[in-house]
């Protein structure tokens, strides 16, 4: 899917309270733009309940409804069974939820409405840490990266949940991560996610200048460095098909060049760099 | 109409079927479970029309609701214990959102130790969350009470919790009469939210509130308890002309000439009642106020029926440890600005399910003066 043909229509109003170069500010623009005005939006405590704006004002076009951190999904699944009540049958309810709501206080609920098939697409946009509380470690918080509770960077033995196959692992209708530093993939995904019916959930890298400690400028380029660098693969899994890239660069570049414009990764020494550029050859040898 | 011999589970779920929600979301808890066992039945049948999605924990059994009930439909859901006790974040948001849910709770005690059985804990550790709270004493008056609190929590736009005791309520056998499915839905109509989730309507709900907004909020929702005497006796005007049964906020058992009153919430009120009969006969003038709205706390209601009252024993099935009685603290602060103040004596009669008999009872009546109604009393 080409960005031409994607609607003129902003469904994100302009003056909402993301920081500059926020990349889930720009990946929820859009989303919209693919999921079109038939969407409620689920949204736990994260960044955008911020970004949304607060009463009486909204940056949304579309219905939102903030609720409780850890129950996002279960939330999701009333608004969808409701609607399934009255037959209407052809609303998309959409949970968008960070890190910290997905991988930790929210995956009980996410697993719920996985099991039961729930007709909703679930959007996890991972800015790898508790950025709106400020930058503290989650478990999405990748091995080395500093934050506030982890000020000496998180230990080599910790690992990112590997959440894209704790959900595929539930055999929902459709499983995909995505960037938008990678539009026509983005789009496509959505597109998908839109029109398939069941348990779809989209797990976006969503860069954070402030928590990342990068430049807002160089917002997208670090998340092109994430994914030409191996570190986030963009991959899906579509029913009973295997999983699958949908994007492999012609060479991959060593992850020393996506560290390197980041101030979290600043105190990392080679010794430490080197295990994790063997980590990520390891993981791209099973998917490539 | 007809006669039916009932659990008082079973009472429940028939009276949530000619309620018709429209979804019920459910997570599995001793002594409720019959409740939505009956109710998966009757949707996996036809009988009720509804989605019931069967949750992975009463947190999202809660949030479920929270969801279906923004999404503008009629919502049920039932729990007790520690399940309630495990929804609390989002019993407090349903009630910020003026979400009009009906929760069955089956009281019981809280861990730890492990208990099944019953005391008020659960639900009176909730009593300041804005959800309004009814105890019944009968299978009847749990069917009754969940057509009403639909009806009021509707007009409302609150939430509504209707507690029976664990076991002895939800486990037992008793006659009820069954009202015709016309009737419940002359008195109980479609539930039509002017505002709700609606994509061609879009709005966002629940997005922060600075404080003096969050603040009008909050004093809306004790408006809205300030005027629910009001919507609670007109529910009860219209119960009585289509059902013929006068229910009203508190039952008055014998207290017009009473000098030893026993207040109690519940089941037990069935066993007060033998007690009370039987100190009659013995010449000692009983009587019994029934709690049955605990939320809102009719207080003006209270001592206008206790104003003959010299002494007044409060059975209370739940502690505020440290202080006193659930229902006594309540009670204690109704009488504050009444002219006459009667002498009340603290009773924790029992909890996690410690068996309360009529001689219990009668005992207490008779060794009064022995009672210092300046503690707490155990038994």
């Amino acid at each position: 899917m080409d960005f031409r043909e994607v609607t003129k229509v902003e469904y994100l109003n302009q003056g909402d309270f993301a920081c500059p170069g926020c990349g889930a500010g720009l990946s929820m623009r859009h989303a919209l733009k693919i999921l079109g005005e038939k969407t409620v939006i689920v949204m736990p405590a994260c960044c955008w309940s911020i970004i949304a704006g607060g009463l009486p004002t909204t940056a949304l076009q579309v219905p939102l409804i903030h609720v409780p951190f850890a129950v996002s999904a279960a939330v999701a699944s009333g608004i969808k069974n409701a609607y399934l009540a009255e037959g209407k049958d052809d609303i998309n309810v959409v949970v968008w939820a960070g890190d910290g709501g997905t991988f930790d206080i929210g995956l009980q609920a996410l697993s719920g409405a996985a099991e039961r098939r729930e007709d909703i697409l679930y959007v996890c946009y991972d800015n790898e840490a508790y950025m709106n509380t400020g930058i503290q470690k989650s478990s999405a918080t990748p091995p080395g990266a500093w934050t506030t509770t982890t000020p000496l960077g998180n230990p080599l033995e910790y690992e990112k949940k590997d959440i894209f196959n704790i959900v595929v692992s539930h055999n929902p209708a459709y499983v995909a991560t995505a960037c938008i530093a990678y539009p026509d993939d983005f789009y496509k995904k959505f597109e998908k996610a839109k029109n398939i019916k069941g348990f779809k959930f989209i797990h976006l890298l969503s860069s954070c200048p402030p928590g990342w400690k990068v430049d807002s400028q160089d917002s997208l380029k670090v998340m092109r460095l994430a994914v030409e660098s191996g570190v986030f693969l963009l991959m899906e899994k579509e029913g009973e098909l295997e999983t699958k890239l949908t994007y492999i660069p012609d060479k991959f570049i060593p992850v020393k060049e996506y560290f390197k414009i980041q101030g979290r990764y600043r105190h990392l020494d080679d010794e430490f760099i080197k295990k994790i550029q063997e980590r990520i050859d390891k993981r791209l040898k099973k998917y490539l | 109409m007809k006669k039916e011999m009932l659990l008082g589970s079973e009472a429940i779920a028939e009276a949530v079927k000619m309620a018709k929600p429209k979804v019920i979301p459910a997570y599995p808890i001793t002594p409720q479970t019959h409740i939505i066992e009956v109710l998966s039945e009757m949707v996996d049948k036809g009988e009720l029309k509804a989605k019931f999605i069967r949750v992975e924990s009463e947190l999202s059994a809660a949030a479920a609701a929270l969801g279906a009930s923004s999404a503008g439909v009629r919502t049920f859901t039932a729990t007790a214990s520690h399940g309630l006790a495990l929804m609390h974040e989002i019993l407090h948001w349903i009630v910020g959102a003026r979400l009009p849910i009906v929760l069955l709770n089956g009281n019981r005690a809280i861990g730890s130790p492990w208990n099944i059985w019953t005391d008020q804990t659960d639900s009176m550790t909730q009593r300041d969350l804005g959800w309004l709270q009814l105890y019944c004493e009968t299978a009847q008056e749990a069917f009754d009470s969940i057509l009403q609190a639909f009806y009021v929590a509707e007009k409302l736009l609150l939430p509504f919790m209707v507690m029976i005791d664990g076991f002895i309520l939800s486990h037992t056998l008793e006659q009820v009469v069954l009202p015709s499915q016309e009737d419940v839905d002359t008195f109980l109509p479609e539930y039509k939210p002017e505002y709700f989730l609606n994509v061609d309507n879009p709005m966002t709900f629940g997005a922060a509130a600075k404080g003096d907004l969050f603040y009008s909020l909050r004093k809306d929702i004790q408006k809205s308890f300030e005027r629910s005497f009001d919507v609670i006796e007109e529910c009860h005007r219209k119960f009585n002309l289509i059902f013929k049964r006068n229910y009203n906020l508190i039952e008055n058992i014998l207290t017009e000439d009473a000098e030893i009153v026993f207040v109690v919430a519940g089941a037990l009120t069935g066993t007060v009642r033998v007690a009370v009969e039987q100190l009659r006969e013995k010449g000692i003038k009983a009587g019994i106020l029934k709690i049955r709205y605990f939320r809102p706390f009719p207080k003006k209601e209270i001592v206008e029926s206790l104003k003959n009252a010299n002494k007044i024993i409060v059975l209370n099935k739940s502690l505020s440890f440290g202080t006193s009685g659930t229902i006594t603290q309540e009670l204690k602060d109704s009488f504050y600005y009444s002219e006459k103040k009667p002498d009340i004596y603290d009773y924790i009669i029992s909890l996690g399910g410690k068996d309360v008999f009529v001689e219990d009872i009668i005992n207490l009546a008779e060794n009064i003066d022995n009672l210092d109604k300046y503690k707490i009393l155990w038994r």
